[in-house]
């Protein structure tokens, strides 16, 4: 899998993608916010955590704005496989590529510690090696990944399963509980309609080897080289 | 000395227009004395301008010139096999194996957390990373190390909930994990809190870059933020007490943090470093320009001349003065390789930062500071920034606390009502309580190499690409320290190196911020003077020389001294990431081994300060060699794959580390069942602070081998019990006395203390 990860003036999870893709024996690459034409050559698009532009103004809202974006638009149009996670999903949400927002934590504190998500569906791109409702242990660390969006759009939502990633507790409840940040019906991560398009709050990324506390994140990323190579295969 | 310099006097230099002239009062309010004054004449061979003056005061402050320590920190080793880098650079460096290094520094901030809490701890952390990237190293992980008074009060909590957040914010945004540190409330630090942050950096040995502007005729560029009218003086504030009126008045010496930009100049420094276009790179930290240039002018043996009108500022109309001194965040000074300047500003654009050249290196020893061609200031370097006035003072132990030491505490090993409670009482203390409320506000996961997130004894990052990893931690306890300083310098390190060897680490150097009360006091200036002797003698015996570190003094308010706090900041290595074990207990059925030796002492425990609201008595007795023998034996359990958990006992005694061990992060706690026969009272077993004792557990199978290490290392141990399912509860039996409660109730008790105080709804008054 030939990745490109992002990196915004303030993305400081980049280095984490690459290494998640890496681990999985993807072939990923940096590609600079300015870069034009860069994302031809990629087979997936990958959106890393952190504080583009400080999240000034508002999380994700700048980035949004800033010279690739038209071209991480057109690639998801295209159908590409794109993944936004923490600050990317804030920027995929202020791109509209994804519906809804992610507000401010209802406790109005960062939050950083590991939580529970189950898998709503296995049969996106990038969940195939998930059994469903299975119960992973990843982390989270932000600020504002209190999902928000009208009524109309969360019925639409769910009624299309499209609700990927839910916090849960430990018996994989969707409990008041077990939701760190407020998020509307524990929504820890959505696809779009084409289901080529993800963002979630939570770090697969950072759940990639037991020695830093979680492998649960892996078959995420297995998951997409895998539909990768069956799409490329033609079987998609 | 380097002072008695021979005086050039050059009538080039001439007070700038509107400049004040220099009166006995206007060289008191520099914080100088007449006799320091005497001698910066004595070295211009003339008066000084503002300018000068300004500068000298900066540079001979306490916080810069440590004119009060100095003497007493060449006390301390500084030297082993294994120190890359010891004092006097922006941050130590230590090798940690397979052609790695590890830089780390702790800094303070806490004038400024005082008067803006937020700011104050945000740009404490920002300036501890650019002091370990300017040295070529990735920032990996930061610790801090806080210190409040007493939780009722809410300017208390305004302080510490604004210290958190900066802390956080800073260190998320820029996207360090946060790894560990403590958190203490006591009234000793009411009005003047404690805010020291700690970072830890990666290079391969080959990165190392130090401070110096070598090589004459090379430029001297700005690099970063643009200079603006915040901080001026921040050097020289952080030299003061603090009295009533200090939040107000003092708010523009308190600097504003931008951890975008700074993530952007880690980004562009390491860039730079690597280009191999720079000679030399200094953080523009305390003191600003004025500490940078003439440090790295210095180091060199070189003098350096800045031209002040090409210096980007925020706002125009700023006089060489105020450019001198701001104290501006996120910038740096680089000495550039000549003709490589265009290759450094091409970096910085990337970045999307500003590179402006300021000045060059020059090879007559002086530090010129030129304003549109005018000589406004000029200083020979070597007196200026070797040449600061050093003290030392008299010291005479107050005989107050000589009082307080001898309290007679034996009414208080008799237990007050049921123990029970009191253990709950003590367990959520918030000295004791788990500080998930804080660190739950850190990123403690992001560049995934975190192998031991805070909550623990240390905080654990694996090197990549190795079996390795380095430990940290930071540890004292003031109020040992406040009571008898020496043998509470000695137990700091003692407790720091048990924290490390708790996670499998070798201890192998410290860093150390020495945060006390006005140094011109006797009885403080006792303090610091015993604290150095017994930090001295742990550094030997533990083979932990200090590689640098950060004096803060005058810490008062209204003219009342916190406790002495000389916070060790101490790193270990790891060869074998497979061994790295944690404090929780794993598995029931397990035996529970005590190592060391229960106690009576209750000298300045949490117990009694819980109980009886007192700190008083004489802190626990520490053998250093006892202390040494019992981390060898640690570590060798650990290296052998014996134990499943290890946990230090401090703060709340044995009772409290037995939670602590069962609770682990709370996701699945265990239960306890011990059974201790000591020939000591209940209260001193179970809540005393004995120092050399580390709790471990293990299979069953295991036990034999472990004693039989203790026993090799001479180190008492015996097995106390056993690790129990959670809902067998938790019970602790000293002869016929016990505390016995369910998991629930501890749980509740240990991780709901800090957000029932911090997250109740605001009361009206």
């Amino acid at each position: 899998m030939k990745a490109a990860v992002i990196s915004f003036p303030g993305s400081n999870g980049d280095y984490d993608l690459y290494k998640a893709v890496q681990l999985v024996g993807g072939t990923p690459t940096f590609v600079w916010h300015r870069d034009k034409g860069a994302l031809k050559a990629y087979e997936a698009v990958l959106l890393p955590g952190g504080f583009s532009y400080g999240d000034y103004l508002r999380a994700g809202a700048i980035a949004s704005l800033s010279p690739i974006m038209e071209e991480v638009v057109a690639f998801a149009k295209a159908g590409g496989p794109v993944v936004g996670i923490c600050n990317g999903f804030q920027t995929l949400c202020e791109a509209h590529l994804l519906p809804g927002a992610l507000i401010r934590n209802e406790a109005l504190r960062f939050a950083s510690k590991h939580v529970r998500v189950r898998v709503e569906r296995t049969d996106t791109a990038f969940t195939t090696d998930y059994a469903k409702g299975q119960v992973l242990s990843i982390p989270i660390a932000h600020g504002e990944g209190n999902y928000e969006a009208d009524k109309g759009t969360l019925e639409r939502l769910e009624g299309e399963g499209r609700v990927v990633f839910r916090y849960v507790d430990a018996a994989g409840v969707a409990t008041d509980a077990a939701n760190p940040n407020g998020s509307w019906h524990n929504i820890a991560g959505i696809v779009n309609e084409a289901g080529n398009v993800i963002g979630m709050m939570p770090h697969p990324e950072r759940a990639m080897e037991t020695i830093v506390g979680s492998a649960d994140g892996r078959a995420l990323f297995t998951s997409l080289v895998g539909s990768l190579t069956s799409s490329l295969a033609g079987s998609a | 000395m380097s002072n008695a310099a021979t005086p050039t006097a050059d009538e080039m230099v001439a007070p700038r227009p509107g400049d004040p002239p220099i009166t006995a009062e206007l060289v008191a309010d520099h914080g100088l004395s007449p006799d320091e004054y005497e001698r910066i004449q004595r070295i211009l061979g003339r008066d000084a301008t503002l300018t000068e003056l300004g500068i000298f005061s900066a540079m001979w402050s306490e916080h810069c010139g440590y004119k009060n320590s100095r003497r007493l920190l060449r006390l301390l080793p500084t030297e082993a096999p294994w120190v890359i880098q010891g004092p006097g650079e922006n941050a130590g460096v230590i090798d940690v194996g397979d052609g790695w290094a590890l830089a780390f520094k702790i800094e303070s901030h806490n004038h400024p957390s005082a008067v803006e809490p937020y700011q104050g701890a945000a740009t404490g952390v920002g300036g501890i990373l650019r002091d370990v990237f300017t040295m070529g190293a990735r920032p990996v992980a930061v610790l801090d190390s806080l210190r409040f008074g007493d939780l009722d009060s809410p300017r208390v909590r305004y302080l510490f909930g604004g210290v958190v957040s900066g802390v956080g914010d800073y260190g998320n945004c820029v996207g360090i994990p946060n790894i560990g540190g403590e958190v203490v409330f006591d009234r000793g630090y009411e009005g003047n809190p404690i805010v020291n942050a700690m970072c830890l950096g990666l290079m391969k040995k080959e990165e190392l870059i130090t401070a110096s502007a070598t090589g004459v005729g090379n430029p001297l560029m700005a690099v970063g933020s643009r200079t603006g009218r915040d901080g001026i003086h921040g050097a020289t504030f952080a030299s003061e007490e603090l009295s009533e009126g200090s939040d107000e008045s003092s708010r523009p010496q308190v600097q504003v943090g931008d951890p975008f930009t700074e993530k952007l100049l880690l980004e562009a420094s390491l860039e730079l470093i690597a280009s191999g276009a720079l000679e030399g790179i200094q953080d523009m930290g305390a003191a600003g320009i004025t500490s940078s240039a003439s440090e790295m002018a210095g180091r060199a043996g070189n003098g350096v001349e800045l031209e002040m009108k090409q210096v980007p500022t925020r706002e125009r109309g700023m006089t060489p003065y105020e450019i001198l001194l701001s104290e501006s965040q996120e910038r740096m000074l680089v000495v550039a390789k000549k003709g490589r300047e265009d290759q450094v500003r091409d970096i910085l654009t990337k970045w999307e930062l500003e590179a402006a050249e300021i000045g060059r290196v020059t090879d007559d020893g002086r530090f010129r500071i030129l304003e549109d061609g005018a000589v406004v200031a000029d200083i020979p370097v070597l007196p200026l920034t070797q040449g600061c006035p050093t003290y030392e003072r008299d010291g005479v132990e107050s005989p107050e606390i000589q009082a307080l030491r001898a309290t007679d505490l034996s009414e208080h090993l008799i237990p007050q009502g049921d123990l029970t409670k009191t253990f709950l009482l003590l367990l959520g203390s918030p000295n004791v309580a788990s500080k998930r409320w804080v660190y739950g506000q850190y990123d403690t996961t992001i560049r995934t190499s975190t192998a031991v997130r805070p909550g623990g004894d240390a905080g654990v990052i694996r090197i990549r690409g190795t079996t390795r990893a380095v430990a940290a931690t930071t540890d004292c306890n003031g109020r040992f320290v406040y009571l008898e300083p020496r043998v509470g310098a000695m137990i700091a390190l003692a407790e720091a190196a048990r924290n490390l060897v708790c996670v499998g680490a070798l201890p192998t150097a410290i860093t150390n911020n020495l945060n006390f009360g006005n140094p011109l006091k006797p009885h403080i200036y006792y303090q610091l003077r015993e604290a150095v002797l017994g930090m001295a003698a742990a550094c030997e015996a533990f083979e932990t020389p200090v590689t640098g570190g950060n004096v803060s003094l005058y810490n008062e308010t209204d003219g009342r001294a916190i406790y002495p706090t000389p916070v060790i900041g101490m790193v270990g290595v790891i060869e074998d990431v497979s061994t790295i074990i944690q404090h929780a207990f794993a598995t029931p059925g397990d035996d529970i081994v005590l190592l060391g030796t229960n106690t009576a002492e209750l000298g300045g425990s949490e117990y009694l300060y819980v109980t009886a609201g007192l700190v008083a008595g004489a802190p626990p007795a520490v053998d250093l060699e006892s202390e040494r023998a019992l981390q060898q034996a640690v570590l060798a359990m650990i290296r052998a794959k014996l134990l499943r958990s290890a946990h230090d006992c401090s703060e709340g005694g044995l009772a409290c580390a037995l939670a602590e061990s069962a609770l682990g992060d709370g996701d699945a706690p265990l239960g306890v069942r011990v059974q201790l026969d000591d020939e000591v009272r209940p209260v001193g077993v179970l809540f005393g602070e004995a120092q050399g004792r580390i709790v471990v557990s293990c299979d069953p199978g295991r036990t034999d081998e472990v004693l039989r290490i203790a026993t090799r290392y001479e180190v008492p141990a015996r097995n106390i019990g056993k690790v129990t399912r959670g809902d067998e509860g938790f019970q602790v039996t000293v002869r016929d006395a016990s505390v016995s409660a369910s998991v629930a109730a501890l749980s509740d008790a240990y991780f709901g203390a800090l957000p029932r105080i911090m997250d109740a709804p605001a009361k009206d008054d």
